[in-house]
């Protein structure tokens, strides 16, 4: 067991340092970013000193270590937008960014899952209709539009929750955290849900589709023959089998709900990453795009290895497997 | 004599399709003793499967019982509300299915998924339950039982499965164990093995058993009654020496003939021509007659019931003393 994640920590490192070598290059191809620094009459020695002061003057190869050394202590230079260290920027906007996906995917899971669960076992009943029409909505819609359907319902027309921002925040250490106001909570609501409901409607078919399958099963029909109750047979028997292809799923989204929140947050101006991401695009902010792309393929193999970690302890087979193996 | 075990009057179980009402099993009548085991040959289809799982309660829609009655111990089960046939089900009768490879959750450890079927039907604690499950695994021949009973399905074998699945098919002592195919997904050195071990646990416990399969073998190692099945009808029932030695159903005569042996003659099996009517095309009278060379008039019209002939029972016109005049 400790090799196996021994052994997926090392693949991780091996990824991580693919999307260095990516997220390098963008600064060697997207143009001179001495130009994005200087004003358009600098004089060529003016030019100079700020190539010299940014070492863009030393060999690929030292330039390319030095960037890896720097990005694995979290250190991705100076923004050519703000002048500020770019990780001070993400420190700043990341609790932003990761208590919407977070609160978008607890919300996504919790209704997922229950509606889900609902649809399989009474799947002709009058509420299980509506909620594979409502789930169809959820997946042919586009994320921004939703977005806007609930601004001008909830925000303009209604009045009762806030169109823009976070709300008030409580700062803990350097983590600013929204969790801690009604305002924070009220601006909080909407972007979640709007992020979340692609996700939502996504493990909502995913979890019917399992657990109708699960439930044809030889060993569902064997715990019914033993006279198990009901609840125990679809929570205890069904519901866990259905859970592992479910895992799978959320633990994937996880990472493109932090790539999909650039339009949640761009839509309800929240000031998560998502949001600086776009302002860097625009301004060609290299150092900020960089660091956004290697923060975000840091989640992605995080969440890649709890999943597989996740795997062995909902499914005993795997263990067997994996020790077998190891 | 007291009553059996199981009692089982013209039962009826239909289905419900796009092609109209399918009737699966039409007029099945048997009993099982105590202690007795009752085999159920016939074809794929001829309706054995389903009638195991009608005794049980677990004919899903679009099937239903649609007529006759089930007694166990005298209780009439057939038209139990759900919740009350629940605990029915495992309590009174225990049931083994074909397939000991997918029959356990996968997810969950033998000890517990044995532990969770006997919390449900006894007032026992978690530890007296865990012991009656060791004790219950020592039962059904699984050495080292206190060890094994934390194991995974996918750590024991396929004999060894079926053996779980026995033990769970035991936990609350039902009075009667519905096996449905327990051996054909086995090897044949272990299928001896459940067999015996099914036979022996009938005996020790005095649990009534309907072994549904269509290995004759089996039934004539096992059995102490046979019903014979065709097309959702019992053709033939009696004590398995009487049906094997001596079938009266032309139907029956031809399965027996069908039956190879290792010492006999070198002779070609006997076939049946022809295969079993689909559901949706059961003929008029006698379902057999299409295939059978002895049919006669009466029987393309007149639908056979079952006749006492000694210890035997034959749905056959043959054996009408009306035609036996009448001709």
């Amino acid at each position: 067991m400790l090799a196996f994640t021994l052994r997926r920590a090392i693949q991780a490192i091996g990824v991580m340092i693919a999307v260095g070598i990516i997220s390098f290059a963008m600064f060697r191809f997207a143009g001179d970013p001495v130009n994005q620094l200087v004003a358009i009459d600098a004089s060529a020695a003016e030019r100079a000193s700020i190539r010299q002061s940014l070492g863009l003057d030393d060999p690929f190869i030292v330039q390319f270590g030095r960037y890896l050394f720097d990005a694995a202590q979290f250190k991705f230079g100076v923004s050519y937008q703000f002048r500020q260290p770019v990780s001070d920027l993400l420190k700043e906007r990341m609790p932003a960014t990761l208590e919407l996906a977070i609160c978008a995917t607890i919300l996504s899971l919790f209704f997922g899952i229950l509606m889900g669960v609902f649809s399989a076992l009474r799947r002709d009943s009058v509420m299980a209709k509506l909620f594979q029409m409502v789930s169809l909505i959820g997946i042919s819609l586009p994320t921004f539009l939703i977005g806007i359907l609930l601004i001008y319902l909830f925000s303009v027309t209604l009045g009762w929750l806030p169109s823009f921002g976070r709300g008030d925040t409580v700062r803990l250490g350097w983590w600013t955290s929204g969790l801690f106001t009604v305002s924070g909570w009220k601006a909080l609501i909407m972007p979640s849900i709007t992020l979340g409901l692609f996700q939502m409607t996504l493990i909502m078919r995913l979890v019917r589709a399992e657990m109708l399958e699960v439930l044809r099963t030889d060993y569902i029909r064997f715990a019914r023959a033993r006279g198990l109750t009901t609840r125990a047979i679809h929570f205890g028997h069904a519901l866990r089998n259905t859970l592992i292809p479910v895992i799978t799923v959320v633990g994937l989204q996880f990472g493109s709900v932090i790539a999909f929140s650039i339009i949640t947050e761009q839509v309800f101006q929240w000031p998560g990453m998502g949001l600086l991401f776009v302002q860097a695009v625009q301004n060609v902010d290299i150092p900020i795009m960089a660091a956004y792309l290697i923060m975000v393929s840091l989640i992605f193999v995080t969440i890649n290895l709890v999943v597989d970690i996740l795997y062995t302890v909902v499914d005993p087979r795997l263990r067997a497997t994996i020790s077998r193996a190891a | 004599m007291t009553a059996p075990v199981l009692s089982v009057r013209n039962l009826q179980v239909e289905f419900a399709t796009r092609r109209g009402l399918l009737r699966a099993i039409d007029g099945v009548s048997f009993d099982i003793a105590k202690g007795e085991v009752l085999g159920v040959v016939g074809e794929s289809g001829a309706g054995k499967s389903v009638t195991g799982l009608a005794v049980i309660g677990l004919i899903d829609p679009p099937g239903r019982i649609s007529g006759g009655e089930i007694h166990i111990s005298g209780l009439r089960i057939d038209n139990l509300p759900p919740e009350e046939m629940r605990k029915v089900r495992g309590k009174r009768i225990g049931m083994i299915f074909q397939d000991p490879l997918t029959s356990l959750n996968p997810l969950y450890r033998v000890g517990d998924q044995i532990i969770e079927t006997i919390r449900t039907h006894t007032n026992l604690t978690e530890q007296q339950a865990r012991k009656r499950a060791i004790d219950l695994l020592a039962e059904v021949g699984i050495s080292a039982p206190e060890k094994r009973i934390d194991g995974y399905p996918h750590e024991f074998s396929g004999g060894m499965r079926q053996r779980v699945v026995i033990a769970l098919a035991l936990c609350a002592e039902p009075e009667l164990i519905i096996a449905d195919e327990p051996t054909t997904a086995l090897d044949v050195s272990v299928q001896a093995q459940i067999i015996s071990l099914i036979k022996r646990l009938g005996r020790d416990h005095g649990t009534a058993v309907m072994l549904v399969t269509h290995d004759m073998g089996v039934i004539a190692e096992t059995c102490d009654r046979v019903a014979v099945m065709y097309a959702g009808r019992v053709a033939e029932i009696g004590p398995v020496q009487e049906v094997i030695k001596n079938p009266l159903h032309p139907y029956a005569k031809g399965l027996m003939g069908a039956i190879p042996t290792l010492a006999g003659e070198e002779k070609r099996l006997v076939q049946i021509p022809g295969s079993m009517p689909r559901l949706s095309a059961i003929p008029q009278g006698c379902s057999f007659n299409p295939r059978c060379s002895v049919a006669f008039d009466r029987c393309r019209i007149d639908r056979p019931e079952p006749l006492r002939q000694g210890t035997q029972a034959v749905a056959c016109h043959l054996y009408d003393h009306a035609t036996e005049t009448a001709a």
